[in-house]
């Protein structure tokens, strides 16, 4: 598990920890099953207060992501294959608005961004 | 979950200063910061706490227990560090801990031995001989040694370098792995401890500002930096201070979709640290006091 905390961003900190843990199981990264480091321990180890590790951790469990057994500690929930990869569209969908969003900044129209992404898109199948 | 520090309504009056009303909890299992300027009444609220001074009323209660009748049995569960050395400086430091551990139940040679080590201080040199530095790791060797559940420190970090705020630091994580733990200090400049605190109580000229978690501050205030240009009388009414240089304005505010509102992306809002908080409610406060 990678965790890299910037304190000057402007995204609380136990976002930043969700969308980590988020796309790093989404991803495959971290797969079903595997034990994460207890809230006292991500606190340690991240230097950060047991209020945001627990915070990061209740978010993840809402979205069913993680799972929590008492006693033992928590783990990378099955995952839905279905919801994966809605889940995956919801953030492909995301990124692509704030790229809509800086384009209207720049008075950019639609199909220049379609040009944008057609040329991206080419460009990565050659690697 | 327990609180594990209780402290209600306690008021107390000296002839120049005096505490209104102070009230905040500590819950079992977590850090509180307990943050405020010079003299705004820190370590008057932590001598209350011991019971070192009288208050004039209000409750205080530590481990849900009355912390004046059930002094003894409290004190043996709390590791206590003064802001000052509080030993007799002409003794050797294993002369002191052979006078202060029989006092403690649980005193724990093999811990202390440990934390002798580990802050490499020598056992056989009078405490006048040591630096400050080392005084104060002496102090929390000290107070761990006997395993409290909760631990008290009075600025524990002042006067002290970076390098061991930071071992201090890695100690006191390591302590709150056990769940049964709790910590509470007072410290003026916001350091590096602030980073590991669960909640933060401010203090400020004898009052209460507020005592939450540091999570809800930090998303509840921002500083808000931008163009004078943009200011005007009614916008300044959702700022709790603002000052501004012939460059533009930094303010405070509590009302962040408001900003984000009027200004949209033409101002900057920061997240602020509890350095900005505390230093603009000062200003804040002395300006009304001008007015």
């Amino acid at each position: 598990m990678k965790i890299i905390l910037s304190n000057s961003s402007d995204k609380p900190i136990y976002e930043q920890i969700v969308e980590q843990i988020r796309s790093q199981i989404l991803y495959g990264e971290l797969s079903e099953g595997t034990q994460l480091p207890s809230i006292r321990k991500l606190a340690q180890e991240l230097r950060i207060s047991v209020i945001t590790t627990k915070r990061a951790y209740e978010e993840l469990e809402r979205e069913k992501l993680i799972e929590t057994v008492a006693g033992k500690g928590s783990f990378v929930a099955s995952q839905n294959k279905e919801l994966m990869r809605e889940k995956k569209l919801a953030e492909i969908e995301n990124k692509l608005s704030e790229a809509i969003k800086d384009s209207k900044l720049l008075n950019m129209t639609l199909d220049d961004l379609i040009e944008i992404l057609r040329f991206l898109y080419e460009e990565d199948k050659h690697e | 979950m327990n609180n594990i520090l209780e402290v209600q309504n306690i008021n107390k009056s000296y002839k120049d200063f005096s505490l209104k009303n102070v009230s905040f909890e500590l819950k079992e299992g977590y850090i509180m910061g307990f943050i405020g300027p010079n003299g705004a009444g820190k370590t008057t609220v932590i001598k209350l706490i011991m019971n070192l001074i009288k208050k004039d009323s209000g409750s205080i209660k530590v481990f849900g227990k009355d912390h004046i009748k059930n002094e003894k049995e409290i004190k043996d569960r709390i590791g206590f560090v003064y802001d000052d050395n509080c030993y007799y400086e002409e003794f050797k430091l294993y002369e002191i801990k052979r006078i202060i551990a029989p006092f403690y139940s649980k005193w724990n040679d093999d811990l202390f031995n440990k934390y002798i080590r580990q802050f490499e201080l020598p056992l056989d040199k009078k405490l006048k001989k040591l630096s400050k530095g080392m005084k104060m790791k002496f102090s929390i060797a000290m107070a761990l040694s006997h395993d409290p559940d909760l631990i008290i420190m009075d600025e524990p970090t002042a006067g002290l370098d970076p390098v061991f705020r930071a071992e201090l630091l890695e100690l006191l994580l390591e302590l709150m792995q056990n769940e049964n733990k709790s910590i509470f200090f007072s410290s003026h400049i916001t350091s590096d401890l602030d980073k590991i605190a669960d909640y933060i109580t401010f203090i400020y000229d004898g009052e209460i500002l507020f005592s939450r978690t540091k999570d809800e501050i930090s998303e509840s205030y921002g500083i808000v930096k931008g163009a004078n240009e943009l200011l005007n009388e009614e916008i300044k009414k959702s700022f709790i201070h603002c000052t501004q240089s012939p460059y533009g304005f930094e303010a405070l505010t509590m009302d962040i979709p408001k900003i984000r509102q009027e200004f949209g992306d033409s101002v900057i809002i920061e997240r602020p640290s509890l350095q900005d908080i505390m230093v603009h409610m000062h200003m804040a406060r002395r300006q009304a006091g001008n007015e």
